[in-house]
């Protein structure tokens, strides 16, 4: 490509959307009102787990605007989960509670309204017999013979193609440990976090006169988010037509598909648009974090730096539902050994349930974590052979051509590029051999 | 409680509501008038998304009750454009990418207005100090703070 031809690359481009933000006429999906419009507010649970013994509108009903309740037994199919579209199963969150709820907060039954206020009101009019249950809130709590079980297959953990867990199997970790001159463990976690969006999660959906339903959202996956509302409602895909990509902010927060199958029901059934539109608590206590872990490293370490061995024990806490988090693990299982030439590895990575809110995406979710884990890793065995840090990261950079532990073969690494350019940017003077390095051509260390 | 009538005057237009007791403003600007630049964030008092100008002070209209701005001067983003030409505080939040998911520009253009029209050569403590109450998730803040210096610069400290 000649040099003219570049018009956008080296260039500041303004913001196609830009001039919308600026002036306020950018439309995000509260904007969006129709005259005849509902609005859909939920009755969540109060507490993290229990069994529903039984549900009461009567007091409900009685609230004046109040147009109808829907329950699990409105929604055509109403166990779902979302990763099913790359073959994730088997299905596990219902779109409404139905015998039993696994989460504070989780969604036992909608309210639907013509107004806000109505359907607020009468939400905290319908009365929940609720019988609590124990609740198991840490994931290896979870896993100890003694918990209450929450998944109808009988535990506490995702299924990985018949095995309890993400596996990876590399060399051999056991023999390589005897061999080396240092072992260095770490225990690791990290805590759920909020992404809180300026602009909650909530969609309009809106029944046409040609029988389609116009959904208007802020979803992060537009598609994704289209294909599972029409699996769970029961109708061709092309009955839905999805309008989205105005997010106030998504960080992997409005990835999940929550408010939209159940409101686009709820215009169905109701045959007038309807908003479904979390509040600002709704979006802190109910939308996806993302998930907290727990890690357990153990490194077979030699005297001049090298990591020859790699042992994992990774516990993610989904929450109650799957959402992301099987996905994350398997991610998670690939990245444990970091950007690093690692030659005898082992992991084992859960995903695990626990009666807290579900975890899901947040931008490099399954990864972070690791990569947390790995670079504090890195500088305890720095401290351990008694090397400087930097050092000890160069010995055991990826080169093009390694294979990482998951056998995947390493192209365009550029590790070894990047620290000699962050070493630059922060002064510090690296010894002439590093400076030499190049992903491109390993030669033995 | 029986409605009732507001007088006050909305981006330079007198304008006459009639409202419930303790319907807030950013209520009455979203859903009844259909002025939506004016954001929704927290609905209370967090966020900043609402922020609005009550006689020049910048206000959060989701804790204001309309009677509360009865024969006062009410400005909101959708005001700042005059005749079609964009205000330099606009201008420079375009320019400089103090945009990205641009949930909290409104607010955050109405607080920039406030400060420029108190005080036209604000130092960068200053313009901190004025956006505190104003939460961006996307930008850092960084970008919002050039682009606030770079707005007083444009208007050659004259105001805005």
């Amino acid at each position: 490509m000649t040099q003219e031809a570049l018009k956008v690359v080296g260039q500041s481009v303004l913001r196609r959307d830009g001039m919308g933000h600026v002036t306020g006429k950018t439309i995000y999906v509260d904007d969006i009102n129709f005259p005849d419009m509902l609005h859909l507010k939920m009755v969540r649970s109060p507490v993290p787990h229990a069994k529903i013994k039984g549900l009461d509108f009567s007091e409900a009903e009685k609230v004046p605007g109040f147009v109808r309740a829907l329950t699990y037994q409105d929604v055509p199919k109403n166990v779902y989960t979302i990763l099913c579209l790359i073959g994730v199963g088997p299905d596990e969150e219902p779109v409404l509670a139905e015998d039993k709820v696994l989460y504070k907060g989780e969604q036992i039954a909608a309210i639907v309204a013509e107004t806000e206020e109505a359907a607020m009101e009468a939400v905290s009019k319908v009365r929940l017999d609720l019988e609590e249950l124990p609740a198991v809130l840490d994931v290896e709590d979870a896993l100890r013979p003694d918990a209450p079980i929450l998944k109808d297959w009988g535990t506490n953990y995702f299924v990985y193609e018949g095995h309890h867990c993400r596996r990876v199997r590399f060399g051999d970790v056991e023999k390589a440990f005897e061999e080396a001159d240092n072992i260095v463990e770490g225990r690791y976690q990290t805590s759920p976090i909020e992404h809180a969006p300026t602009e909650t999660t909530g969609c309009v959906a809106k029944p046409e006169a040609d029988g389609r339903v116009t959904v208007y959202t802020n979803t992060q996956a537009l598609f994704f988010t289209l294909d599972n509302t029409a699996l769970i409602l029961q109708v061709p895909f092309q009955k839905l037509h999805f309008v989205g990509g105005t997010v106030g902010g998504g960080f992997g927060g409005k990835v999940d598909v929550i408010v939209e199958p159940i409101a686009t029901l709820a215009a169905m059934k109701t045959g007038r648009p309807v908003k479904y539109k979390f509040t600002r608590e709704e979006e802190m206590r109910v939308s996806s974090s993302r998930g907290a872990w727990r890690m357990y490293y153990k490194d077979g370490v030699m005297k001049d730096g090298r990591i020859i061995a790699r042992k994992v024990t990774s516990y993610a806490d989904a929450g109650a539902y799957n959402r992301h988090t099987p996905y994350a693990v398997t991610k998670h299982a690939a990245n444990v050994a970091g950007p690093y030439r690692i030659p005898n590895v082992w992991i084992d990575g859960y995903c695990v349930y626990t009666n807290r809110q579900p975890g899901s995406a947040m931008r490099g979710f399954g990864v972070t974590p690791a990569s947390f884990a790995i670079e504090v890793q890195m500088d305890k065995i720095a401290e351990a052979v008694g090397m400087d840090p930097w050092a000890v990261r160069f010995i055991n950079a990826y080169r093009d051509g390694d294979i990482k532990p998951h056998q995947k073969v390493v192209e365009d690494a550029t590790l070894i590029e990047v620290i000699q350019a962050a070493a630059e940017l922060v002064g510090h003077e690296l010894p002439e051999e590093f400076k030499k390095m190049k992903s491109s051509d390993r030669e033995e260390v | 409680m029986a409605s009732k009538i507001v007088s006050f005057t909305l981006n330079g237009r007198e304008t006459e509501v009639i409202v419930k007791p303790l319907t807030t403003l950013q209520k009455l600007l979203r859903e009844q008038l259909g002025l939506t630049a004016t954001k929704a964030g927290c609905k209370q008092g967090g966020c900043g998304s609402c922020t609005v100008l009550v006689d020049g002070e910048p206000m959060m209209s989701c804790l204001l009750p309309v009677e509360d701005v009865e024969g006062q001067e009410v400005t909101t983003l959708e005001g700042l454009t005059q005749n079609g030409e964009l205000h330099a505080i606009q201008e420079t939040f375009y320019e400089k990418f103090a945009v990205q998911c641009g949930f909290c520009t409104p607010g955050m253009v109405m607080v920039a207005k406030a400060l420029l029209d108190r005080n036209p050569r604000p130092g960068r403590a200053e313009i901190v100090e004025a956006l505190t109450g104003n939460y961006c998730r996307c930008t850092g803040y960084e970008p919002i703070i050039q682009a606030v210096e770079e707005a007083a610069r444009r208007t050659n400290g004259h105001g805005v």
